[in-house]
């Protein structure tokens, strides 16, 4: 075990590597500028003095490669530079109030997802073709086909704006600092129904799919059949010896929607305004605030490897055959 | 060929997503046609008018009919859904069939280009793209495809890693076929049916993430009409004009669950074993 997670900790490091460098290349390969276009071109809203004495503060004179490197060098210390926005603030700091939110959001979301679409998979798996079955899958595909946006509207107006139920935007009202203890946590919760409920809608569609078929897949093996015939309870072989095999693919999935479910949260947060990282990516793009936009993509990235790094080590860890595959295919 | 016209005939689900594909397909390009208004021209005079019979789907802030806009946002949705899967389909075939014919060292590395591009969440992915550029239709469809490949490239790769070993691909390597020639006739053919389906449900996809771009205002320019363009400008009158709200979104929606049926409908035609090959890949991609 202990050789396998080191074995995938130092295939981590190209990926790390890789990482900074799309996220340095796509930036500097599209022709717009952070400065603003080149006013030769006849574009710039500023003059030429004002420009190159800009590029040269941000150290855009420089060929791609030094850039690249200046850059890298001050990365691996964390030092993502400071935003271009007004307030100037290192880009660590920014990221670092808002990684929290859409951690906890994203979580909080996976928690759900799981908890949810593995009773309704084996349920819809073990009663195959019954009146459950066909609803979760007619929910099923309106869960694929839903655009997230869209349900965010449409769930805003209902209990927003219509019904009042609950709150629209942000994560705390403005007179939470005056509530009582328990109502601010109520106050904190009701603002996170909407958002997570969005941004599990689909997940949760997907996830049931998944369970159900892994759910198949396994109770027609022939040790199902044989824990049927010594005798065991229907509860026992589904929920003990089924159950256990069928979770197996699914922690892969889990790992490779993980980009998914964080991509997502840029809707889901600009949406609801919510303070997070998806958020401050989209106020970024508009702000053409380029340091942050780089510090995002990377920290965002790199959770992304985490995760997929956690969910490996987890399948490895209830699975040995996959530590001893991976070790053969290596040789 | 036969069995599998049959076994899609016999799937009503698919039969009734591929009709819808066809009808939007055909909506779509008799846009011009069909259209009852101009779907850029302003009227002061009938600002947000609901629902009526002149506008079966009343007016904007504008005052331009909505039903036209979305007539012609079809137009923008599925060219982008088509071309953006075509170019990841094709940067995918090319990637996958290197890499699983070459093997060693280049399956390696173009394996760890999937894997760095999937760490990637897509939508942090494009944001930064299309922060520096001038937001186009096309530039729309050419980050969509660029971003898009994986899935393709990693289904194809598996492919000819099974083909490559078989007796007909075995005997053109040794009567002396080139290594393009055994690619390009004997074992691309062979691959294209788990191609054809993720591009299938790819399209779905393409069109689910260019109406959230334009949502979120970084997508195709106004006013230029797209369905998302317009759920994002309607959100700003919902509270008077619910049918700028709604009716783009159900256009998605129905869209994409018919191409999503209709791709089932096809994969499990084809073959039933690719349901689960196919079903990874979707997963990927969202």
């Amino acid at each position: 075990m202990l050789a396998f997670t080191l074995r995938r900790l130092l295939l981590a490091i190209p990926l790390l590597i890789g990482i900074t460098f799309v996220s340095f290349l796509v930036i500097h390969l599209a022709p717009g500028e952070p400065v603003g276009m080149n006013p030769d071109d006849g574009v710039g809203q500023i003059d030429k003095q004002t420009w190159e004495l800009l590029r040269k503060e941000y150290g855009l004179d420089q060929p791609i490669a030094v850039q690249y490197w200046r850059w890298l060098t001050r990365v691996v210390r964390l030092d993502f530079g400071r935003s271009f926005t007004p307030d100037s603030r290192p880009v660590l700091h920014k990221i670092g109030e808002r990684l929290p939110v859409t951690l906890l959001l994203n979580i909080v979301e996976m928690i759900i997802i799981i908890g949810l679409a593995v009773p309704i998979g084996v349920l819809s798996a073990t009663r195959q073709y019954s009146a459950f079955d066909k609803i979760t899958t007619v929910f099923v595909f309106l869960g694929f086909a839903t655009p997230d946006f869209w349900l965010a509207l449409l769930l805003m107006i209902l209990f927003g704006t219509q019904l009042g139920w609950l709150p629209i935007s942000g994560l705390r009202s403005m007179n939470a600092e005056y509530l009582s203890f328990w109502k601010q946590q109520w106050d904190f919760v009701s603002h996170l129904i909407l958002p997570v409920t969005v941004a599990t809608f689909g997940g949760l569609a997907g996830f049931s799919r998944y369970m159900r078929q892994s759910m198949l897949e396994v109770v027609r093996q022939d040790y199902i059949q044989s824990a049927r015939a010594k005798g065991l309870a229907e509860r026992v072989v589904i929920g003990k010896h089924a159950l256990r095999n069928a979770m197996l693919p699914i922690v892969t999935i889990l790992a490779l929607s993980v980009p998914g479910l964080i991509g997502a949260s840029v809707i889901v947060e600009s949406i609801f305004a919510i303070p997070g990282m998806g958020q401050l990516m989209w106020q970024a793009v508009f702000e053409r605030d380029y340091p942050v936009i780089m510090g995002n993509l990377v920290i965002v990235s790199t959770l992304t490897l985490v995760a997929n790094l956690l969910a490996d080590l987890s399948y490895a860890l209830v699975d040995p055959r996959i530590r001893i595959a991976g070790r053969r295919g290596r040789r | 060929m036969n069995a599998f016209s049959k076994a899609l005939a016999r799937n009503r689900l698919a039969l009734v997503g591929g009709s819808v594909v066809v009808v939007l397909a055909v909506l779509a390009i008799l846009a011009p046609v069909l259209a009852p208004w101009d779907p850029n021209r302003p009227d002061v005079r009938k600002i947000l008018d609901p629902p009526s019979t002149r506008h079966w789907l009343g007016t904007d802030q504008l005052g331009r009919d909505v039903l036209s806009r979305m007539l012609y946002g079809a137009r923008v949705s599925l060219a982008v859904g088509f071309v953006s899967v075509g170019i990841a389909a094709l940067i995918g075939v090319m990637l996958g069939s290197v890499a699983g014919y070459a093997g060693g060292s280049v399956d390696a590395t173009v394996m760890r280009l999937v894997d760095l591009m999937l760490v990637f969440p897509r939508l942090f992915l494009l944001l930064a793209v299309l922060a520096f550029l001038r937001p186009s239709i096309w530039t729309i469809m050419v980050v969509i495809g660029l971003t898009g490949w994986m899935g393709v490239a990693r289904l194809v790769r598996a492919e000819f890693l099974s083909l490559k070993e078989r007796e007909f691909v075995l005997w053109s390597q040794s009567v002396g076929a080139t290594g393009f020639r055994v690619v390009w006739r004997h074992i691309l053919p062979n691959a294209m049916a788990p191609v054809l389906v993720a591009m299938t449900l790819g399209i779905p996809a393409a069109i689910l993430t260019e109406s959230g771009l334009s949502f979120l205002g970084l997508g195709v320019r106004p006013p230029t009409p797209t369905w998302g363009n317009i759920l994002n400008e309607g959100k700003d009158a919902i509270e008077i004009g619910w049918w700028l709200s709604v009716y783009p979104g159900v256009a998605i929606l129905i869209t994409v669950l018919s191409y999503n049926l209709f791709g089932e409908g096809i994969r499990d035609a084809l073959d039933p074993r690719l349901r689960q090959a196919v079903g990874r890949v979707l997963a990927r991609s969202r």
